[in-house]
């Protein structure tokens, strides 16, 4: 599987000065408080009936494909050894030995000083090594701190870097802080992608998410994520809807398409298919690839794998016969 | 089916334990100690357990914990909620006669008048839960460029002394009012009639009613009781089955935090009430808005 | 172009309905076969089968319903302790929990709406609705009317086709809940959930003749409505009929309610959060195929925010699945009827000719049946007849305007006045448009929200009374001095 650039577009004149937006706090607070608002309950409700899409037989499995392939299979443990990245990185490779047919999943997401066992473990695969960086999860050191978290990570061989954003910044209002942090990492990350994780269960409202997400994009994220998934809540759907209403309203202001991952909490077929529906009737086809979405998740991929075999055998499977690694 | 006596004859009757209901569970009381509960008759029905003061204050922080879901469920919600609790009581109508009759001396049929009338009384409080935010607040008409509304809220954690002589419609008439609207409750139960309370647990422990919304303790009123009056953690307090000595230093206990207080009257359960009982454990909240372009 | 993620066929299966080939009145409670009346044949409007065949109840089984009903009002309804009253509708209620799914399926079948809609919102509202005034029957002394407040016998009911089951529960809940006894006529294209209503009435062993059903068409609603022996007419369905009722009725005795069409404006400000204002937008003319009286079908958009609302609108319609009503998927189901097709595309018509311009996202219509897409109209303005007119199908009219005053005037500007509602996050905004609009429901960031709690029914020609909540209780009380 390969990246793929975004293709090159002219920004709409909606949105074609971006730099005088970006120059102050006070402009950026401008910007992102005339946003439009989000009414929770409006929003809520759309994810819940977005929610009742019934996805069955064909669709069912197609869907449950493309899951596969969107997994950031993840392990963010302090007890994390070479011994289990490795594993990790075997499952990646081969989720199912007993079926050479299940497609490989998108990426390893590991802590920065496992990348190398990572990077050595999936060699030339194609699935790719994601980093968490910047003082994750909390976000709470010195910028020097967090641009050297992400070089080391980079140097090592991280193919993406997922960084969390400065949250007590934005919650006091210092959206410059936010806005240059990232773009500084941005430029550490030299060819590496970069996810911007917003921490959503922090931010709370669906106000401050649309505002992160604007934020985040206009500072040069590839991909806006909802969580660390150390806290909850973690990934929602309506956040998720949230999010891609951002991404989708960007690119048509500047051109510029930027991906979308949620992350924690995404257990089951049933919730990883919700989360294709919403990306489906809301950002639209050009994200239904795993260049554009991601799932963040561990113990979801053995679910994928179960209902997989059901529609192929017909018989509900059990944990014993999916590897637990 | 008989469950304190007897059985068919030559068999041994399995007989029940009567223990707490706290926080959705069965605990024996932490002091280990129960009482014997009689008939009218002093002939032994159960040992019940004797709460304590420890006991008293678990159940309060279980009622504690429980009232944020609770009074955050939507009136309809409770309303059906507490209507299964009825379909439920119904089905134990044998037991619950059996009890009443027992503890109350009542002849079958007056028991079973007492049963129907209780299971009755819960589906007419559960019937109030949408309705009751319509009969008791509203919009008022302020002079000036504002809505202005008053609605009902749940108070929050409320003790129950439930009546001495009535021991299921009694009972029920003071718990529902308070739960339908959204409180969480403690209820101590009649002291020599505890029975059909501890069954009433039982009901509740098998609906959809969410742990620590209902917590039953069964033991000496004069004890227990002042511990509740005085909890500072308590916001209402019904003192339906307090012994008149008990009633003045209730109230002054109760004084301490300002509990919302219903005293004692005697009452006759079967009478169908007013709202009154559920306007009690209610505060009011007015909120004021302009209108303007 | 295809999609790339394509939802596979996930249709409900129609075999949980166990529909019978012809079916009675029922009345006295029993099914029985008519005396002057004739059968007629109910179809699905999604594949124009034939459902199942039905009796159109002539005079005189007009005559014996009404009969029954008064007979089991003087003999045992109004003798009855209010709340055993009571505890009948809440078994009602709970019997309809329990068939909840067949009922669903069978409501899709009949009337062509989408099974999630009737799955999620029409059958769950009707349950509500049984148990809201279950609760009711035993506490009238404290609904604001007075202590012992007394029914006023026998209720004539008629209904329309487009909520058939929800509009029966709306109808029949509150007046057995205050002591009446009711005859219910329901729509001539949609009687079989009433049937099976009737059933349920078996099932929860409510007295014979307190419930009965007679189907028909216009003829038996007219007779329902003028018999001499009916004490309360109750009427949802058009202007026209409600103003041919309010004329038959005058003169005598008779309380009546009325709840009739609508063209509601549906008002969006700059300031509206959008992505939820569109929904609502869609929410409020799309929903039930645009088949509702109180249907956002007039969009009055400041003009400052139009761009931006109507292109996120119309991206959004491009995502609307029409097809059919069984599949679970669907968001758009049948045109009730041919007729009403037929009104629809003569209205839709009208627009075009009237200058309007036509737009509707890309459909695939099925062959058979009867089928509309959605539909907008921009250009329009209050001289507009798909301004004016109710069309009763999924028909939007986009209007702008500068200021709040001015949405103010358009919106009151029609005879009408069911509903409307504010897009906005400003609440004294919200607040001073809800006392400003002559509406009898003003939604605000929100749009066709039911509750039984809440009371609903229109100012001026939308009709009078109200249906929820303590004031739908007034109509079916012998209190009070309107008519």
């Amino acid at each position: 599987m390969t990246t793929t650039a975004p293709p090159p577009v002219e920004p709409a004149s909606a949105l074609s000065d971006t730099a005088s937006i970006t120059a102050s706090d006070a402009s950026l607070r401008r910007f992102l408080h005339g946003l439009p608002g989000v009414d929770q309950v409006g929003a809520e409700a759309r994810a819940a009936t977005l929610a009742t899409r019934s996805i069955k037989t064909s669709a069912k499995a197609w869907a449950i494909e493309l899951a596969i392939t969107m997994i950031d299979l993840t392990t963010l443990e302090g007890q994390d050894t070479p011994g289990k990245v490795r594993a990790l990185c075997a499952k990646a490779l081969r989720p199912d030995p007993s079926d050479q047919t299940v497609p490989r999943v998108a990426a390893i997401c590991v802590y920065p000083d496992m990348v190398p066992v990572a990077v050595d473990a999936l060699g030339d695969s194609g699935v790719h090594v994601a980093s968490v960086a910047t003082a994750f999860p909390s976000g709470r050191a010195s910028l020097a701190v967090k641009l050297s978290d992400t070089r080391e990570a980079v140097a090592a061989g991280a193919d993406e870097i997922d960084m969390v954003i400065d949250r007590g910044a934005f919650l006091s209002g210092r959206y410059q802080d936010v806005f240059d942090e990232i773009v500084a990492v941005r430029e550490a990350c030299g060819d590496a992608h970069l996810k911007v994780i917003l921490e959503t269960g922090e931010l709370v409202t669906y106000d401050n998410v649309r505002r992160a997400s604007w934020l985040a994009m206009l500072a040069g994220g590839d991909f806006i994520k909802t969580s660390t998934g150390k806290i909850a809540p973690a990934a929602t759907l309506p956040v998720t809807l949230v999010m891609l209403e951002a991404v989708r309203d960007f690119r048509t202001a500047t051109g510029r398409q930027v991906g979308v991952k949620p992350a924690g909490g995404i257990r089951t077929t049933k919730d990883a298919i919700k989360y294709l529906v919403l990306v489906n009737e809301t950002a639209g086809d050009d994200w239904l690839d795993p260049d554009w979405f991601r799932l963040g998740a561990s113990s979801l991929l053995n679910d994928l794998l179960m209902q997989r075999s059901k529609m192929a055998t017909g018989r509900y499977s059990g944990p014993d016969y999916f590897t637990l690694d | 089916m008989s469950n304190i006596r007897g059985g068919a004859p030559g068999r041994v009757a399995v007989r029940k334990t009567f223990k707490l209901f706290i926080g959705g569970k069965f605990p024996r009381s932490e002091s280990g100690r129960s009482y014997e509960v009689t008939d009218r008759k002093g002939r032994f029905l159960a040992n019940a357990a004797m709460a304590s003061r420890k006991d008293a204050r678990d159940a309060v922080v279980a009622a504690r914990k429980a009232f944020p879901g609770w009074s955050a469920a939507t009136a309809y919600n409770r309303g059906q909620v507490l209507y299964r609790v009825a379909e439920l009581l119904e089905g134990r109508r044998g037991q619950f006669v059996e009890e009443v009759a027992a503890g109350e001396g009542l002849s079958k049929s007056k028991a079973e008048a007492a049963v129907d009338a209780a299971v009755d009384r819960w589906v007419w409080y559960a019937g109030w839960s949408d309705k009751v935010m319509q009969v008791h607040g509203s919009a008022n008409p302020v002079a000036g460029p504002y809505f202005d509304f008053s609605v009902p809220e749940p108070t929050g954690v409320v003790a129950v002394l439930a009546p001495q002589e009535s021991s299921l419609l009694g009972l029920v008439s003071v718990v529902a009012p308070a739960v339908v609207t959204g409180n969480t409750v403690v209820v101590l139960a009649s002291e020599e009639r505890p029975l059909p309370a501890v069954t009433l647990s039982e009901v509740l422990a098998t609906s959809d009613v969410p742990g620590g919304v209902v917590n039953v303790l069964t033991g000496r009123t004069a004890e227990v009781a002042p511990w509740l009056a005085s909890h500072m953690d308590v916001n209402a307090i019904d003192l339906a089955g307090a012994a008149p000595e008990l009633v003045t230093d209730l109230q002054v206990a109760a004084a301490e935090n300002l509990k919302r207080v219903v005293r004692p009257e005697s009452t006759d359960w079967a009478v169908t009430p007013g709202p009154e009982r559920m306007f009690a454990h209610l505060e009011t909240k007015t909120v004021w808005h302009p209108i303007g372009v | 172009m295809p999609k790339k993620f394509d939802y596979a066929p996930a249709p409900e299966s129609r075999a949980i309905v166990d529909l019978q080939p012809s079916y009675g009145l029922f009345i006295n409670g029993e099914f029985v076969d008519p005396v002057d009346g004739h059968a007629f044949k109910t179809v699905s409007p999604a594949t124009e089968e034939v459902l199942a065949e039905v009796t159109e109840a002539g005079q005189e089984d007009v005559d014996r319903a009404v009969a029954a009903a008064r007979r089991a009002y003087d003999k045992v309804w109004s003798k009855l302790p209010a709340r055993e009253r009571g505890k009948y509708l809440f078994r009602i209620a709970r019997i309809l929990q329990e068939r909840a799914r067949e009922l669903a399926v069978l409501e899709s079948l009949d009337n062509g709406k989408p099974i999630r809609e009737s799955r999620d919102v029409d059958i769950p509202l009707v349950a509500a609705w049984f148990f809201h005034y279950a609760g009711w029957a035993d506490k009238l002394d404290h609904a604001g009317y007075g202590s012992n407040p007394r029914p006023l016998g026998v209720a004539g009911q008629v209904i329309p086709w487009n909520f058939p089951l929800l509009m029966l529960a709306w109808k029949v809940a509150p007046a057995l809940a205050c002591g009446n006894t009711v005859v219910l006529k329901p729509a001539e294209t949609t009687p079989l959930t009433a049937l099976l209503f009737a059933e349920i009435c078996q099932q929860a062993d409510l007295p014979p003749g307190v419930v009965n059903i007679v189907t028909g068409a216009g003829d038996t609603g007219r007779a329902l409505v003028e018999h001499a022996d009916v004490d309360k007419v109750a009427f949802t369905g058009s202007t026209d009929v409600g103003k041919m009722i309010a004329r038959s009725t005058a003169g005598t005795r008779k309380k009546v309610t009325l709840e009739l069409g609508g063209k509601a404006a549906n008002i969006v400000f700059d300031d509206a959060p959008v992505d939820q204002a569109v929904e609502g937008i869609v929410n409020g003319i799309f929903f039930n195929q645009g088949h509702v009286c109180c249907a956002g079908s007039r969009l009055l958009v400041q003009e400052n925010a139009y761009d931006e609302v109507m292109t996120s609108l119309k991206r959004r319609l491009g995502t609307l699945r029409l097809g059919d009503p069984l599949d679970k998927n669907t968001d758009i189901g049948a045109i009730n009827s041919s007729e009403q097709l037929a009104r629809i595309r003569e209205l839709s018509e009208v627009g075009e000719s009237e200058g309007a311009a036509r737009w509707s996202p890309p459909c695939e219509l099925p062959d058979k049946g009867f089928w509309f897409p959605p539909t907008v109209f921009t250009g329009v303005s209050q001289a507009h007849r798909i301004a004016r007119e109710e069309i009763f199908g999924p028909v939007l009219s986009v209007l702008t305007f500068r200021t709040p005053a001015e949405a103010v005037e358009k919106a009151n500007n029609t005879p009408y006045g069911l509903s409307a509602g504010v897009w906005t996050d400003k609440g004294s905004r919200i607040l001073w448009m809800a006392g400003q609009l002559r509406a009898g429901v003003v939604w605000a960031n929100t749009f066709n929200r039911f509750d039984p709690s809440s009371p609903f029914g229109g100012y001026k020609e939308s009709g009078y009374g109200r249906e929820g909540g303590r004031h739908g209780l007034e109509a079916y009380l012998d209190v009070g001095v309107s008519r």
